[in-house]
């Protein structure tokens, strides 16, 4: 297989995979409606005190993330799998590996994405300072593919199988610990006047690892669940 | 070309069947047939390499397909029960995404012809989820045409399909037997193929 | 050399692992007795009242060795996992899903003993000391994992699935603990160290040892057992199953 054809088969299914998300809106949307509604409960259940809700805002955008992108994840093979793409998908020429990297992709395009560029907005409720905010979607753009890469491994593991989709997030959230941690950690650590680098930059360093690991893993579940 | 020899497929705790072996040469045709459950779509799922046999092995021109693998999968199109065909995608679009993800891209004239060849002029550009069964199965049976692999397998190609439709298919089937293609399918019904069809019962 | 490798595959067969793990088992209980008599008795009369913790903090001879096992065996689990994705043993995910359980109650009894430990130390059933906070993931990721294995009827697509799960697992944990670690750091919590006791004495150190060795024997007997229950439940079918002399009654 030629590279420009691997490249061009890469392109071919995020293109796939984002059209199909355009003319299904409503799961995008319902995702993203979650994260805002789920932000948006924080003040509601601790108390309208600006100090705290400062001093959560981090943790909290970060824990609706979390959820938000983990309620996308049964979406991510379900549909292709139920049709028969998905084992097309696994007989094609191109290796699975740079097919199942496309949809990862494309999963982050709709779901974190999204939700990077919408935090901001939602900062504002917590009176989180501009450049805390910046620092807030910096980390998020880091930070959201990791949580599609090593949740499409669970999204893989647990394709077809009963309660899936609650199962994922068992398996899945304890592994974005670090995402949370470095993450929050970051915005964190810029209001208290340390500097975001060092956790921006473990982050980088988790999603570097997890963009090695994941779509090989999620190659090897993904072949187990067709067997 | 491909060969099978001494296959076992379990399925669960029960054996479905086990001994099975075969060769298929350039240009042949294997029918298999079998009650429900009796191990067709297992054994076709087999060939194409997504299920490993509990036994045996599968060989195609003299090397195990586990080590083929993608070298494999580029000469094997496989038709399973569910087509492929994404309800929110045209069938043009179904026809050049399946193509670009089987790694052979097609350019729209391609697809145009071939959908129109299999009886679905006029309705390229409606969505899959307006077409009937035949008409979605016809969607996904354009890969016969516009990807160019030697090895055909089918399973249940004619479900769905009218009069028409399965004449058509045939042609298509037999025009690529001719070509020195090769094909394993099963099918309820009788495929009246030109060519020599070879037969293999499971049960 | 050749001969080494040949008994190897021969005892990852189930048929002969059966018989063979059925006459270790009683050995490793003994061992489990014998080690597990002699720490707890170090542990509970030998060893000296600790200055500053009083008699209280002797539950240290169960908190760390479970917590050493539950890494351990976590480690052993995804050792298994890696063979039986790799060479495609059928023996190699038995011992996967018969080690989790043990793995799981290890995991568990080290948070429950550390809380017991905390309530006298700190006031608090629970700190979000780095440890016992890496423990608490550790625990879920078992659960996971059992979770996972159960959910899948098909046994080998059950292995296989929780093998890849296991060995993704491996690999994060050291980074999970790191910033577990460097989270507890920066917010200045607790972060008093359960085995960094200011004296640990040599008594105490090998009570600790020989708890160990107990629990290590203890793991090993239960998940013989375990693995010979699941041997027997998926092998029901095989011929050899049917002849063995206990099933015959």
């Amino acid at each position: 297989m030629a590279e420009t054809g691997i490249l061009s088969a890469l392109g071919a299914v995020i293109r796939r995979d984002l059209l199909l998300a355009m003319r299904r809106k409503s799961d995008v949307l319902t995702t993203l409606f979650f994260f805002v509604i789920v932000v948006s409960l924080f003040p509601l259940g601790i108390g309208p005190e600006m100090g705290m809700l400062r001093q959560i805002a981090p943790g909290v955008l970060w824990v609706a993330a979390l959820l938000a992108s983990m309620l996308s994840l049964p979406r991510l093979f379900a549909a292709d799998h139920a049709d028969g793409t998905l084992e097309q998908m696994a007989l094609s020429a191109v290796p699975l590996g740079v097919l199942v990297t496309g949809k990862i992709v494309a999963h982050w395009l709709v779901s974190g994405l999204p939700l990077a560029l919408l935090a901001p907005v939602l900062g504002l409720q917590f009176d989180l300072p501009a450049d805390a905010l910046g620092v807030m979607v910096l980390a998020l753009l880091i930070g959201t593919p990791v949580l599609s890469l090593i949740g499409a491994v669970g999204a893989g593991l647990t394709l077809g199988v009963r309660g899936g989709g609650v199962l994922v997030s068992l398996l899945v959230l304890p592994l974005y610990v670090p995402a949370l941690i470095f993450g929050a950690g970051a915005v964190e650590s810029h209001i208290s006047g340390l500097g975001a680098t060092a956790h921006l930059s473990l982050l980088a360093a988790f999603l570097a690892l997890a963009a090695f690991f994941g779509p090989w893993a999620t190659t090897v579940a993904l072949r187990i669940a067709l067997e | 070309m491909l060969e099978a020899s001494n296959l076992e497929c379990v399925r669960g705790e029960k054996s479905l069947f086990r001994g099975l072996s075969f060769r298929l040469a350039a240009g042949a045709c294997l029918m298999v047939q079998g009650a429900n459950g009796s191990g067709k779509t297992s054994l076709l799922r087999m060939l194409c390499g997504l299920s490993p046999p509990a036994q045996g092995e599968i060989r195609w021109k003299g090397e195990p397909i586990r080590r083929l693998a993608e070298d494999y999968r580029g000469e094997l199109l496989y038709c399973g029960h569910a087509g492929a065909v994404k309800d929110e995608l045209t069938a043009l679009e179904n026809a050049r995404i399946s193509a670009t993800l089987a790694g052979a891209p097609v350019d729209e004239e391609a697809a145009r012809a071939a959908l129109r060849q299999l009886g679905l002029k006029g309705r390229e550009d409606l969505p899959a989820r307006v077409l009937s069964a035949g008409q979605k199965r016809r969607v996904a049976l354009t890969r016969l045409l516009l990807e160019k692999r030697r090895l055909w397998v089918l399973d249940e190609p004619l479900t769905a399909l009218d009069k028409a439709a399965v004449a058509n298919l045939c042609g298509v089937i037999d025009a690529h037997l001719a070509g020195g293609g090769m094909a394993v399918l099963t099918s309820h019904q009788d495929l009246p193929l030109a060519g020599r069809v070879e037969h293999l019962r499971l049960d | 050399m050749s001969n080494g490798i040949i008994n190897w595959f021969k005892f990852s067969s189930p048929q002969t692992f059966y018989p063979l793990a059925g006459k270790m088992i009683p050995w490793f209980w003994a061992l489990t007795a014998i080690f597990g008599v002699a720490g707890l008795t170090i542990g509970f009369f030998v060893a000296p009242t600790d200055a500053q913790q009083g008699e209280g903090y002797r539950i240290i001879f169960v908190h760390v060795p479970a917590s050493w096992m539950s890494m351990f065996i976590y480690l052993v689990m995804a050792f298994w996992a890696a063979l039986g994705l790799g060479f495609n043993t059928r023996l190699s995910g038995m011992m996967a899903s018969a080690l989790a359980p043990t793995g799981a109650l290890m995991a568990f009894l080290s948070l429950w003993t550390g809380a017991l430990w905390g309530k006298p130390m700190w006031g608090t059933w629970w700190v979000w000391d780095a440890r016992l906070t890496s423990e608490l993931i550790l625990f879920f990721l078992y659960l996971g994992f059992i979770a996972l294995q159960s959910a899948i009827d098909d046994a080998r697509r059950a292995d296989k699935a929780g093998a890849v799960l296991a060995l993704v697992g491996v690999i994060n944990i050291p980074i999970i603990y790191f910033s577990v670690k460097w989270w507890n750091t920066l917010h200045q919590g607790a972060s008093v160290s359960l085995t960094k006791s200011p004296s640990m004495a040599q008594t105490m150190l090998w009570g600790m040892l020989l708890m160990a060795l107990a629990f290590w024997m203890y793991s090993i007997a239960v998940s013989l057992t375990r693995v010979r229950a699941i041997i027997l439940e998926r092998e029901r079918h095989a011929g050899w199953v049917e002849e063995l002399p206990e099933l015959k009654s």
